[in-house]
């Protein structure tokens, strides 16, 4: 009967311009249109929500008892994505904890998708040997669990390694779709507002887990704490969140700033990074206004600290820092020097205090920060970015991935992002690690295209990339007598010698993504590892 | 001068990169008693080694009463060592022996007779009264150095007692004035809480007041600073070049007097100058 009804309606629609061409034809029944009857009719204020009707009800609907209780609740079932996020670092106590509960409930071949993986997370080969985790996506991992992954023969299919943007970018086409994002906050209030700024554990930024919180058809929060509602500023908002879970641990800040973020004192890096600061100032970019990030390393975040002397004596300050924040740039902020800080993961204390309390410092998320797909990121605005590399060569193509031992044990990180992105990119690196050169012919793995790299930054000398016009000539003109990449590579190789090639294997270990989705590399197993 | 462990075969491949106007490399203190082969083999390597071609290299052997002083000198001065740092120094007969003996070891290995050149370190009481003699005992002499670690034990004081530093006033004076007089530079005592960069600064305000050329350094972290600490600024690199300008311009005609602004340039403000340019191309100019 309503299709017969749609079907004359449609017809006489189509039919009216030909009778007339002022007035259209009134539709067929104008007192009953079609659509009405798809719709469902009024059956009382709280038939759909019946916990409005219970105020206790209606606030706790979301809270479950364990961690249990939400999994079951959340549907998930064997094959299914989980996601992580990596905002504690070294100190993160979700993954573990949630990866041994889905064991216990005997779920299995699972992807787990983390926006990246530490050596903390040594504990999940067990898992992935028990069959419970069948596929990783991750920004990149460190350690035994990557070791061991290396060495091959462990997971069924490849690791698919991706950059921060580029996992955003992953989960916009829906290549990664997680059925539960498992969300670790130090607070939340029953609804699921949280942050990384109340409680006790803080993190600072949140804003690899936004995008979880958008892309994932189910989020559960495991916190530390309930707090009163509502908890704003939310970066996990209560229309995003199915289920709270109260933990006694997420994780441990002070584990934050170790390894691959920690405060150096090494002399190495402090000399390189005071040279790095010198190129800022010369390559063409420091000018008032500019815009900056530092990547991780030692001798990238150290960077900021040569660089203050540099803008109080120009009288210089920077517009606004992206970032990888860390407490030195939060205290360049405090100072006035740094307008406002945009901050997609918080390395340390006092960037995580400076978020809580400056107003000009925000929270973006992992999309708005270097999603290639979103419709705009921040990383296409950057003047200037300071990167780390564990291999560079003589094209200035970078990887950051896989180490002199061929094994994977760093991570792609916002490198070939935010290298797409700034108009000065820097490289920084001490020219030999433990007697390996850190400049190559070749690069054993490929992250980020050298077509994007301009300078390197190494304890014997700095290169500038034939590509980048001018930049060599800035810098002559200021002193700081650049040479050449190939000069660079052969004095390490007078210090060194050529390096034995890594034996591998062919099994296929790891597929490097373009931030864009594309392949650009693979890794192939070490089978002496 | 940036001390080395000379048991470091990290350090001792790669601590040039620092910018350290002369890298010692340690064969005392710093050396364990087991490692003092090894550091003395490692040492003379590196001497031997392309990448320290272009820099000064002191070695500090051990002192003239051990067992190890021969030795190390005779592993280092055919290798070619620049300078010999000779510790615990207390008078000018342990400089006049170290000469003999650099002279026997040139003669034997083929090396230009007094082309090692040697400098005392200056570590007790009876070190600092015979500074003079020491600093005038050979004519390979270069330097002269304080070290404050044994001065301090043996004068019944302790370092740090007081802000001035007064503990090693007399010390620095004295060590200082016989520089002076010998007309060889003259280095200060090491700073050893790297991490304490505000007391560094201070130390090094005391020192360049008193007329010391350069400090002992520990880490490399400590080269900028101190490098930066003893440029001239840009007023008085500017004030420099002035008075160099004068001076060539009264050259050029002929004049025996200099005068810049109506005032008369006496010659040591001209070779002052001179030193002041000299600086500033080495260490820029201060921040």
């Amino acid at each position: 009967m309503t299709e017969t009804k749609t079907t004359e309606t449609t017809q006489a629609a189509q039919a009216a311009p030909e009778a007339s061409t002022t007035t259209p034809a009134p539709p067929a029944d104008p007192a009953h249109p079609a659509e009405l009857d798809a719709l469902p009719a009024f059956s009382g204020w709280a038939a759909k929500m019946p916990y409005l009707r219970d105020s206790k009800a209606k606030r706790r609907r979301k809270v479950m008892r364990s961690l249990k209780e939400a999994i079951i609740r959340s549907g998930l079932t064997d094959g299914d994505t989980i996601s992580f996020h990596h905002h504690f670092r070294e100190g993160d106590k979700v993954i573990l904890q949630v990866v041994s509960q889905l064991a216990e409930l005997g779920l299995e071949n699972l992807t787990l998708a983390s926006s990246s993986l530490n050596n903390c997370h040594a504990g999940l080969v067990e898992y992935i040997r028990s069959g419970v985790i069948g596929r990783i996506y991750t920004s990149g991992m460190r350690g035994e669990l990557a070791r061991q992954i290396s060495a091959g023969g462990l997971l069924q299919h490849p690791v698919t390694i991706h950059s921060h943007g580029g996992r955003a970018a992953l989960m916009e086409t829906g290549e990664l779709k997680p059925k539960v994002a498992f969300l670790g906050v130090s607070a939340c209030d029953e609804y699921g507002n949280a942050n990384g700024f109340t409680g006790r554990a803080h993190c600072g930024s949140l804003g690899y887990a936004r995008t979880d919180a958008q892309y994932a058809e189910q989020v559960i929060l495991l916190t530390e704490q309930i707090v009163d509602y509502p908890n704003t500023p939310a970066s996990i908002r209560q229309d995003q969140v199915d289920f709270v879970v109260e933990v006694d641990e997420v994780g441990d800040p002070s584990r934050i700033n170790v390894g691959a973020v920690r405060n150096t004192k090494n002399p190495r890096d402090l000399l390189i990074a005071r040279r790095a600061a010198a190129v800022m100032e010369f390559g063409g970019y420091f000018e008032d206004g500019f815009s900056m990030q530092t990547g991780s390393g030692g001798a990238a975040t150290a960077t900021t600290l040569y660089l203050k002397d540099r803008m109080e004596r120009a009288g210089i300050k920077a517009a606004w820092a992206l970032g990888g924040i860390t407490g030195t740039l939060a205290s360049l902020h405090e100072q006035g020097l740094v307008g406002r800080l945009l901050d997609v993961q918080s390395f340390d204390a006092g960037a995580a205090e400076s978020l809580a309390t400056s107003p000009a410092h925000t929270e973006i998320s992992a999309a708005e920060y270097a999603s290639p797909l979103a419709k705009a990121c921040c990383v296409d605005e950057l003047d200037m970015v300071i990167l780390s590399a564990l291999e560079i060569d003589l094209k200035f193509n970078v990887n950051v991935l896989t180490g002199s031992d061929g094994l994977m044990m760093g991570a792609s990180g916002g490198h070939c992002d935010t290298a797409a992105g700034a108009k000065l990119v820097i490289v920084v690196a001490p020219l030999i690690r433990s007697r390996i050169p850190t400049v190559v012919e070749k690069v054993s793995t490929l992250i980020t295209p050298g077509d994007n790299v301009d300078v390197l930054v190494t304890d014997y000398g700095i290169a500038v990339n034939p590509r980048s016009v001018g930049v060599a000539e800035r810098l002559r003109a200021a002193g700081l007598k650049p040479t050449t990449i190939g000069d660079l590579y052969e004095q390490a190789l007078k210090i060194c010698g050529k390096p034995r090639q890594i034996e591998r294997g062919d099994e296929i270990v790891g597929i490097v993504r373009y931030r864009d989705g594309s392949v650009i590399d693979t890794v192939r197993n070490v089978p002496s590892a | 001068m940036l001390f080395v462990p000379g048991s470091n075969a990290s350090w001792l491949s790669t601590v040039h990169v620092y910018g350290a106007d002369t890298v010692m490399f340690d064969l005392e203190d710093s050396v364990a008693l087991r490692e003092k082969d090894t550091a003395r083999i490692l040492v003379r390597e590196a001497l031997m080694s392309p990448i320290w071609k272009d820099v000064e290299v002191c070695v500090r052997v051990n002192a003239i009463d051990t067992p190890f002083f021969r030795p190390d000198l005779e592993a280092i001065v055919p290798a070619g060592v620049a300078i010999v740092r000779l510790p615990m120094v207390r008078d000018a007969d342990m400089v006049r022996e170290l000469d003999r003996v650099l002279t026997e070891i040139e003669e034997k290995c083929g090396r230009e007779v007094g082309s090692t050149k040697c400098m005392a370190a200056v570590e007790s009481a009876s070190g600092v009264v015979n500074a003079v003699q020491i600093a005038k005992a050979s004519s390979r002499m270069v330097a002269i150095a304080l070290a404050a670690y044994d001065y301090m034990i043996d004068m019944h004081t302790v370092r740090g007692t007081a802000a001035d530093e007064s503990e090693l006033f007399y010390a620095r004076c004295a060590v200082l004035h016989a520089a002076r007089v010998a007309g060889i530079p003259c280095y200060d005592v090491v700073y050893s809480d790297v991490n304490d960069e505000e007391g560094f600064l201070r130390e090094i305000g005391i020192i360049k007041r008193l007329g010391f050329d350069g400090k002992s350094l520990v880490n490399p972290r400590q080269i900028e600073p101190l490098h930066n600490a003893y440029a001239p600024t840009e007023a008085e690199v500017d004030r420099a070049k002035r008075v160099i300008e004068a001076a060539d311009k009264a050259e050029a005609e002929g004049l025996g007097v200099v005068s810049l602004d109506g005032k008369m340039v006496d010659a040591p403000i001209v070779a002052s100058a001179y030193r002041t340019v000299r600086l500033a191309e080495l260490s820029g100019t201060r921040r």
